[in-house]
């Protein structure tokens, strides 16, 4: 029977993630979304799906890619994005904005209380004081803004986020659409004969110019605003346009985009709550795409597939369970847990896999582009190293180590991914696909080679510490691992580093410019150099090894993270400042660790038993 | 206590303490730069022999910590030394042998451009003909000579001789100039009744006041130093005192010896064999965003001496070389009117990538060694 309990556990787990990934039950009343949500638009110069768009906006204005009303309904992010963009004074009342400064609520005369989420509604009557606060804060960089500043900042960037996605296929408060844009039609070539004559002094028909004339203020306002662009490009050219943009250049061909028609018709169906027409209309606007931009279609049907899929989220629910798995097999059970363990970290792995090869799909890259794809990364290569080490160990520590770093680094992207769109274009001086496929890919490495060096430390001194299951062979296997993995990011990190440094030459002539996230490069490579050094020596034993290992933690973290919120110099990308508590946090703890591992080894539990001197344990230097 | 020496600098200790000191010296620097930016903390940091406290000033200063070239010297010693002392050849010792040849060959690279290597930008707008570079942050005091119609004689003296020589008397001009004040950072004022008084009398300078400013510290900032020169005809007498600073517009004029000379302050050039015209500047962003995508100069280099005359397109990434000079998209003015390249001259470009190849050899054989034994090892204890 229990030969078969991993293979069971597995199973179950399976079957767990496939349920999550079945779509989503719609109810009688509820519009059925998902092909809507397909539909392709440009946003921050990408193509991406309405579901993309949605599930963004609602993470930059909102803190959730969820939202949850009053009277306890849960709205979908593309449940909220159709009401925004068609039925706005319905949207209007949604509690959607995350304000939790008290000074800004105070701004309004409000009393900080249970409630965090205000509607756009209440906000209305002080759009301009939020503008103009929001504007002064804007001034400033954003090292020196106070936690009020910041706030605000914030509320008055949701704010222009979500009017501008209000007025991205047509102007709110629009009732017929369709029937507008039919009569705009109709008008325009005897409007355009009336402008004509009108040009050279001859009579033409007031009537004629003004009906066309009050619509064409409108869609200027909507060509404004818009922040999707809605209309794919025409042929022989590349261009997207928005709604109001391409109403605009109506009056130059004589005939409005099949798409846009399309979109008002889909609005129109959904304010009248007529499931068939709208279902009708996005059939007919996503075949009009099939035919016009298969490419765009294919991607953008994927990716609402990923993000229905989350398989981040599902792989970090998986990572947590094996780390467990793994730690309780070192209590009893050992090989059935170790094995269940094992088998959950390949399934965690092929899902996480499945997430960074779609992510570099859609986005045409190496994998890592931003600091959220680097966790994404980071996490990845560690739990192959680690589940390398499990499969020649066979003793628990790989998959323990898979698990917690896995998890953790999942974890910190979840975080990071707060800004909106994670597939972001990049700079101009990053859109060079082999210096980010070698430096940048080489550079991560060595940051997981260097966690899974902590970790391993890590399971060493809380093990060899607090219980006494550190047993003579288990901390010898422990130091082997862990040497190696500091060779294996040596390697990386110095590759890696010079890489950066060539790419720097190639790109601005300066091989090394001392800039902050370079030194933090450097300083791996250099703990890397003086924990191989020492050892070599001979002045660290198995102890100290560890104690080195945590210390890398402090140094990749500091160079991962730490750099980035001095906001200096060309790397400065991704300020955080919320951050900054949970590295000094971490770093914190890391250097607890080393002060236990310190501790005389007569109050480690597990060397307490055994007398045996963490030096005699030493395997010999040269065949490490 | 000679062998005590010896032992001291092939020690291993040695190389620790100095990676060590290395790693405390990067992190100080890293820190100082969010209020010095890069480019002073890495002149306080990395490139000097020690780092001083107080960092400024000529009153009483102690070395508080090696600075980057001390480290760097001593580990390259340390290197050199260790292995002149210790070296067997043995093919097991390949990949630790191989490391630390490509280390050398970095580190003494770094040194060698930290020496020679010359930074200096060409800013240019549409149009524009250039057949030199600008270096931002020096500045220069240019004699030109114009009277013949068709050649300008310049003569160009640095600003750290003007800040220390008092008095410049060079062959090529028939006149001594005189420093008699110098600011390394100044703005200039209209010279008003009871304010500060102008420290000229001759050209516009006559009524302007020199404000003495502490030297900037900000990245995007840059020193305007001033002066105030006085022109003594080598055959006696005096000329008058001009103010000089490139914060006045136009170059002064003056004659001296039945001759035309203008005076000018302004930042230090490096004259070319060749010229580069720029065609175009484009800036391209990702479309309904503000994110760049691309900057690129499209631009003319004539090369008389090399019979020469080509376009170029200069973009991200993709440099121009030619004649031992890197040219580098770097920036642009705000209104995309003018594109500035990056003008490099690093003689030891090179070493890192020939460093990078050893280094990269030498610890893929050194590790792969390792793995072997591991492996093999683990077979041992399996079985």
């Amino acid at each position: 029977m229990k030969r078969f309990i991993p293979l069971i556990v597995l199973l179950v787990m399976a079957g767990w993630i496939a349920g999550n990934w079945m779509p989503p039950k719609i109810a009688p009343n509820e519009f059925d979304l998902s092909k809507f949500g397909r539909i392709p638009v440009l946003v921050g110069g990408r193509v991406k799906p309405l579901d993309t768009v949605a599930r963004n906006s609602l993470l930059i204005i909102h803190g959730k890619q969820e939202l949850r009303l009053e009277d306890g309904r849960n709205l979908s992010a593309i449940q909220w994005l159709a009401d925004v963009l068609f039925n706005a004074s319905v949207a209007d009342q949604y509690p959607v904005f995350l304000v939790q400064n008290d000074e800004v609520l105070g701004l309004f005369g409000w009393e900080q209380s249970q409630r965090k989420y205000f509607s756009f509604a209440e906000f209305s009557p002080f759009l301009k004081q939020i503008e103009e606060q929001g504007d002064q804060a804007d001034k400033l960089e954003a090292v020196q803004r106070s936690a009020y500043q910041s706030a605000i900042l914030n509320l008055r960037n949701g704010l222009v986020l979500y009017q501008r996605l209000k007025n991205s296929v047509q102007l709110e408060g629009t009732q017929n659409f369709a029937a507008e844009l039919q009569a705009y039609e109709a008008n325009l070539p005897g409007a355009a004969k009336a402008a004509v004559q009108a040009q050279r002094g001859e009579s033409f028909d007031h009537s004629k110019l003004n009906d066309v004339a009050e619509l064409i203020q409108k869609y200027e306002k909507v060509s404004e605003m818009a922040y999707a662009l809605a209309v794919p490009p025409a042929k022989g050219s590349t261009d997207w346009h928005s709604v109001g943009d391409s109403l605009l250049h109506s009056v130059a061909t004589g005939e409005i985009p099949p798409i846009v028609a399309d979109y008002a018709q889909i609005g129109d169906a959904f304010r009248a709550g007529n499931h068939a027409a709208f279902d009708q209309h996005v059939d007919a606007a996503a075949n009009w795409f099939a035919t016009e931009q298969p490419g765009a279609v294919k991607r953008a049907s994927f990716e609402f597939l990923f993000n229905r899929l989350q398989p981040f989220t599902q792989s970090m629910a998986l990572y947590v369970l094996a780390f467990l798995l793994a730690c309780a097999s070192w209590l009893g059970w050992t090989r059935t847990l170790n094995r269940t363990a094992f088998y959950l970290l390949l399934l965690a792995l092929a899902i996480h896999s499945f997430g960074l090869f779609s992510r570099m799909w859609l986005q045409e890259r190496p994998p890592v582009t931003n600091l959220y794809s680097s966790a994404i990364f980071i996490g990845w290569g560690a739990v192959i190293v680690s589940l390398i080490l499990e499969r020649i160990f066979r003793d628990g520590i790989g998959a323990a180590c898979a698990g917690a770093i896995g998890f953790v680094t999942l974890i910190i992207a979840h975080h990071l991914a707060g800004s909106g769109d994670t597939l972001e274009m990049l700079q101009a001086v990053l859109d060079t696909n082999i210096w980010l496929a070698t430096h940048v890919v080489a550079i991560t490495t060595g940051y997981s080679a260097m966690f899974l060096a902590g970790m391993l430390a890590i399971i060493y001194i809380v093990r060899g510490v607090f219980t006494s299951s550190l047993k003579k062979e288990t901390a010898n296997s422990l130091a082997r691992m862990t040497y190696g993995v500091v060779c294996f990011a040596t390697l990386f990190s110095f590759v890696g580093t010079v890489l950066g440094g060539i790419w720097a030459d190639q790109s601005w002539g300066r091989f090394w410019g001392w800039d902050p996230k370079e030194n933090g490069a450097v300083l791996i490579v250099l703990w890397c150099a003086i924990i191989l050094h020492a050892r070599w020596g001979g002045f660290i034993r198995q102890r100290g090894l560890m104690m080195m290992a945590v210390f890398g933690n402090i140094v990749t973290s500091f160079s991962w993270f730490g750099v980035n919120m001095l906001g200096v110099g060309l790397h400065s990308y991704g300020f955080m400042q919320k951050a900054f508590p949970w590295l000094l946090g971490f770093m914190i703890s890391q250097l607890a660790l080393i002060t236990i591992a310190s501790l005389p080894l007569e109050h480690w539990k597990s060397f307490r038993t055994s007398r045996i001197s963490s030096g005699e344990e030493l395997p010999d230097a040269s065949t490490a | 206590m000679a062998r005590k020496i010896v032992d001291l600098i092939t020690s291993l200790k040695l190389t620790i303490v100095c990676l060590a000191a290395g790693m405390a010296l990067i992190l100080a620097g890293t820190l100082a730069q969010v209020h010095l930016g890069i480019h002073e903390a890495q002149q306080r940091y990395f490139q000097s022999w020690l780092v001083w406290w107080p960092a400024e000033g000529n009153g009483f200063r102690i070395p508080i910590f090696p600075g980057g070239h001390l480290i760097g010297a001593i580990l390259l010693i340390n290197l050199i030394a260790a292995h002149a002392k210790r070296f067997r050849w043995t093919w097991r010792k390949l990949g630790i042998h191989l490391t630390h040849a490509g280390l050398i060959i970095m580190l003494a690279g770094g040194l060698f451009t930290d020496l020679f290597a010359v930074e200096s930008h060409m800013r240019l707008s549409r149009g524009d003909t250039r057949n030199y570079s600008e270096d931002q942050r020096h500045m220069e005091l240019a004699v030109i000579d114009t009277t013949d119609n068709d050649l300008d004689q310049v003569t160009g003296i640095p600003e750290s001789v003007l800040k220390t020589n008092r008095t410049i008397n060079h062959w090529s001009l028939p006149f001594r100039i005189v420093v008699r004040n110098f600011y390394q950072n100044a703005s200039l004022k209209i010279s008003n009744e009871g304010s500060l008084r102008p420290i000229a009398n001759q050209g516009p300078g006559a009524m302007i006041a020199v404000q003495p400013l502490a030297p900037t510290t900000a990245q995007d900032e840059r020193d305007v130093p001033a002066a105030a020169i006085e022109i003594l005809p080598k055959d006696g007498g005096s000329l008058g005192t001009w103010l000089v600073s490139d914060a006045l517009g136009a170059p002064q004029t003056l004659s001296c010896g039945g001759r035309t000379w203008m005076l000018a302050m302004r930042t230090a050039r490096y004259y070319k064999p060749y010229s580069v015209t720029l065609q175009k500047f484009t800036h391209e962003k990702y479309a309904g965003t503000e994110i760049p995508k691309n900057f690129a100069s499209k631009v003319t280099l004539i090369d008389p001496e090399r019979n020469v005359s080509r376009d170029v397109l200069i973009y991200m990434n993709h440099p121009l070389r030619y004649r031992g000079e890197t040219f580098y998209q770097a920036g642009f003015q705000q209104d995309d009117s003018a594109t500035i390249l990056q003008v490099v001259h690093n003689p030891s470009f090179l070493a890192p990538y020939v460093a990078c190849v050893i280094v990269a050899a030498g610890l893929l054989v050194q590790f792969g060694f390792h793995l072997v034994g591991f492996a093999r090892q683990k077979r041992i204890v399996v079985t």
